[in-house]
């Protein structure tokens, strides 16, 4: 049998006037009915880009090459648009990252459906809108009769991403692209949407590229895997044979840097060739970051939550009447002691992010207490009294593209702070001081003269550290440190932040969806559903023995490599570094 | 990851365009030529009164026997008089150098001040939000909704009514400026208000606040400097438009003084000899207002597209 999608040789080109880049080069891939295929790699590997030349999407100045390119046997001519717009849709069904965009907001998904059905299969209004009902169905769409009349606004991100997959299965399209299907969506969402996309594939003997990053993902649903660096394949093999055994360094640096959730390691395992930005051990009695820290070691908490509540306003009404509200955060309570770090895990809308804006101060609360070192935050107005509560307590943020003022230098922006808070004599230590910090997350000298556009993401998010130092804080918020880097950097940023905490004492609270690292983070875990707490434990009974049954819910859903990674110690270089201790 | 990806697939984009602010100004003539016409013409008013041949406002100096004579290139005309002189024998040359000095000094003016209310209002409106924002913006709303000239006609009155010696250059030039200026901050507040909303949600000036910064530093040093662009694309074109809104002041009688013209009131004088045969008197002021006007907007509308982002 004559495979589904045979690519040789395909290379994608951007040219320029200063040099020639290669998105992708001289790729070579096979494609059986019934089979689905991951394509993975880290951003700016090319995997979005080899879906995107099969579909013939590569706009100009792209170029796609190809040796040979073969659909069913048949050779694709990429450059006849005609041919290709028959082919997509109908032969070729994509699957986008992002549900909320794929959609036409102004159509209700049955006229998206029908149209799309009838356009590609040419039957008539009234059985393609029985075959729209039936697919909305199939994809699990409870009550689709009803549904169907439905605008995409009314469906949650997981519904959405489910009519998205029927739009695309609409005409029984011989092969699924799908680009990040579940990268928006949370992990519940994420297996339910998995399973389905495998059970079609099965069912209906097509064949699925999957494109993703996340390793979890490939773990769970794909036949065959190729990993992609920088526009190459490097691997290629069946799923189990290439995460249990990778042959190429890449791969197993790929898999080694995965968090993994079973257990606790010191530190998280670096791929090959990269270097940790361990930071210099310092002496916190002497040192100036230690200075004017008033760090009793103790049991008493440093940050003390208790009745934490916050509503948002959906529609505003008049003196309340007619008035939505959504209740964020419900009454919830928690307190992280001095040089401790907790985590707060919950899937998105679980209030994790509101709690960490209402922690620092940037968000008001409509009830309960926040205590920091005494201090009570949700009492103190005034912003002048706030001030000591800010040098101490400092956050670090998700987006590292958008936390850096784009137009001052990283020597402005690291300054910034100790100017404002005094605390250096004069310029002369200040920059000594900026030098310095710099140097502690692992930034040469150097860093300080440049703007922030011209540093990678791990880059940015080493420099944003550097500045949530620069106030001498004895506690840090993270709000998704990492969500946005590469798993690679991820694991320097991670290893970076746990060094500093344990040199420096910090307290930390620690937010995150991803349960692995979470677990290799943190003392003691929160977990959130629809703002309330559900449980509060260390992380070590959290993880083995979990109480509440949404704790238990979330670690079955974890896509894991657990059962198909060997010990990380295996696939480490130096393996000194993966002693087990928790 | 997407993102990553987009931002690199965005990088590669820009790479190939190659489109530097600096390329695309010199590989567009046009600009060129636009620019140096503004940028000539801004030194010559500058420099007026060492250039010009004659001091028009010298009365000594003039006399009516030269009233009234055509062009130098033209037959009876004087080698004297490049482009003629007026009813009073005034040299044309030397009051256009002058006026188009008034000119651009009432536009230059009347721009900063209203950029500096502008931005101001648009950074303390769109940050705080709330009340404040209300109150400035349903302002704003109540301007717009008048005729530009009829606001401008009102303050003038007011002002003038207020204000003693108004023929006096300093106060007529003050006047003219908060006349323009009422209508034009405006435009500048609405855009800053929008952009500030915007970069007021990003991370950076969230870090900024909690390093403890008053609103007043981080504005300045954090949000200013990043709303800046659309601000001088603004800046440019309203100059033009200032320029032009003076001219028309002038012209309908409430700007600049005859003793002291601008190209509006040497546009004005002159028309009321248009029919008499005179024609070099109002043709070339009112030339030297088209060209200003049409360069400084051609540079104006480059640099709007040069800086926007999504038509690179």
């Amino acid at each position: 049998m004559a495979s589904l999608l045979e690519i040789r040789g395909l290379s994608v080109l951007f040219e320029g006037k200063r040099g020639r880049v290669a998105a992708v080069e001289d790729l070579d891939l096979d494609l059986e009915p019934g089979e689905i295929l991951g394509l993975v790699g880290e951003s700016g590997a090319g995997k979005s880009t080899v879906g995107n030349a099969v579909m013939g999407l590569i706009d100009p100045p792209g170029r796609v090459e190809a040796r040979s390119l073969r659909f069913k046997g048949e050779p694709l001519d990429l450059a006849d648009e005609a041919a290709m717009m028959r082919l997509r849709g109908r032969r070729i069904g994509m699957i986008f990252q992002d549900p909320l965009t794929s959609l036409d907001p102004l159509f209700t998904v049955g006229d998206q459906l029908v149209e799309t059905i009838r356009l590609h299969l040419g039957i008539d209004e009234k059985a393609a809108r029985a075959r729209a009902v039936e697919l909305l169905g199939s994809v699990g769409i409870p009550d689709p009769e009803a549904r169907i009349a439905s605008y995409p606004h009314q469906f949650s991100g997981g519904m959405r991403q489910r009519v998205v997959i029927a739009l695309a299965l609409a005409c029984e399209p011989d092969l699924v692209i799908a680009d990040e299907p579940t990268t928006a969506l949370d992990v519940s969402v994420q297996a339910q949407i998995l399973e389905l996309i495998r059970d079609l594939t099965k069912a209906r003997g097509m064949g699925v590229i999957l494109v993703t990053h996340d390793m979890g993902v490939i773990a769970e649903v794909t036949d065959r895997v190729a990993v992609m660096y920088r526009g190459r394949l490097v691997e290629e093999g069946p799923t189990a044979r290439v995460l249990g055994r990778p042959r190429e360094p890449y791969t197993k640096g790929l898999i080694a840097s995965v968090p993994r959730a079973d257990r606790r390691l010191h530190r998280f395992p670096q791929p090959p060739g990269q270097a940790d930005a361990a930071p210099k051990a310092i002496d916190l009695g002497s040192h100036w970051l230690g200075a004017g820290t008033r760090r009793e070691r103790s049991d008493v908490p440093v940050l003390e939550v208790e009745g934490l509540t916050r509503d948002f306003v959906l529609r505003r009404g008049i003196l309340g009447i007619g008035e939505k509200r959504f209740r964020a955060v419900d009454d919830v309570a928690f307190a992280v002691r001095e040089g401790e770090v907790v985590g707060l895990v919950g899937e998105s809308g679980s209030g994790k992010s509101t709690i960490a804006q209402m922690v620092v101060g940037l968000l008001r609360a409509d009830a309960g207490r926040i205590r920091f070192a005494g201090t009570d935050i949700t009492a103190t107005r005034r912003e002048r009294d706030l001030l000591p509560v800010r040098r101490e307590l400092q956050m670090i943020f998700q987006d590292p593209y958008s936390s850096l003022n784009p137009r001052l230098r990283v020597r402005e922006i690291v300054a910034e702070p100790i100017r404002f808070h005094r605390l250096a004599s004069g310029e002369r230590e200040i920059q000594g001081l900026v030098l310095e910090l710099l140097a502690q997350v692992g930034l040469g000298p150097e860093a300080a003269r440049r703007y922030p556009h011209e540093f990678s993401g791990g880059q940015r998010q080493r420099i944003s550290i550097a500045r949530a130092l620069a106030t001498r804080p004895r506690f840090l918020v993270c709000d998704e440190p990492t969500s946005a880097l590469d798993v690679s950097i991820q694991a320097q940023i991670l290893n970076l932040l746990k060094d500093l905490q344990e040199t420096l004492g910090l307290g930390m609270l620690f937010i995150s969806h991803d349960l692995p690292v979470v677990r290799q983070m943190c003392d003691r875990v929160a977990v959130l559903k629809q703002g309330r707490l559900c449980e509060l434990a260390s992380t070590e009974e959290l993880f083995e023995n979990p109480q509440h049954p949404y704790t238990s819910e979330l670690l079955a859903l974890m896509p894991r490599l657990d059962g198909l990674a060997p010990a990380p110690a295996g696939a480490l270089d130096g393996s000194s570094e993966a002693n087990v201790y928790g | 990851m997407q993102d990553a990806e987009a931002r690199s697939l965005g990088r590669i984009a820009r790479l190939r365009a190659g489109n530097d602010v600096l390329d695309s100004f010199l590989s567009t003539p046009r600009v060129v030529i636009a620019a140096a016409v503004a940028l000539l013409m801004i030194l010559t008013a500058v420099l007026a009164p060492l250039i010009a041949p004659h001091d028009p406002f010298d009365m000594a100096a003039i006399s009516l026997l030269d009233s009234e004579l055509p062009p130098a290139f033209l037959e009876g005309g004087d080698a004297r008089f490049l482009l003629g002189t007026d009813s009073q024998g005034r040299d044309v040359f030397s009051a256009i150098l002058h006026g188009l000095r008034i000119s651009l000094m009432v536009g230059v003016v009347a721009v900063l001040l209203s950029m500096a209310l502008g931005v101001t209002v648009g950074l303390v409106s769109g940050y705080f939000g709330g009340f404040v924002d209300s109150v400035l913006m349903r302002l704003a709303d109540v301007i717009l909704s008048f005729p530009t000239i009829l606001i401008a006609l009102l303050v003038n009155g007011i002002l003038r009514g207020v204000l003693p010696s108004t023929q006096a250059t300093a106060t007529a030039v003050l006047v003219l400026v908060l006349s323009i200026a009422v209508n034009e901050w405006v435009q500048y507040a609405r855009t800053v208000r929008g952009s500030t909303m915007v970069e007021k949600g990003k991370e950076y000036v969230k870090a900024a606040r909690l390093t403890g910064l008053p609103p007043r530093t981080i504005l300045r040093r954090h949000v200013l400097p990043n709303i800046l662009s659309p601000v001088l694309v603004l800046a440019t074109i309203n100059l033009a438009l200032a320029i032009l809104t003076e001219a028309t002041l002038s012209f309908l009688g409430v700007g600049m003084p005859p003793t002291q013209p601008s190209l509006g009131t040497l546009i004005n004088t002159g028309n009321e000899f248009l029919f008499s045969g005179i024609w070099w008197v109002v043709v070339f002021p009112a030339l030297t207002l088209v060209v200003l006007v049409l360069s400084v907007n051609i540079v104006g509308d480059w640099l709007r597209d040069a800086l926007n982002p999504h038509l690179r």
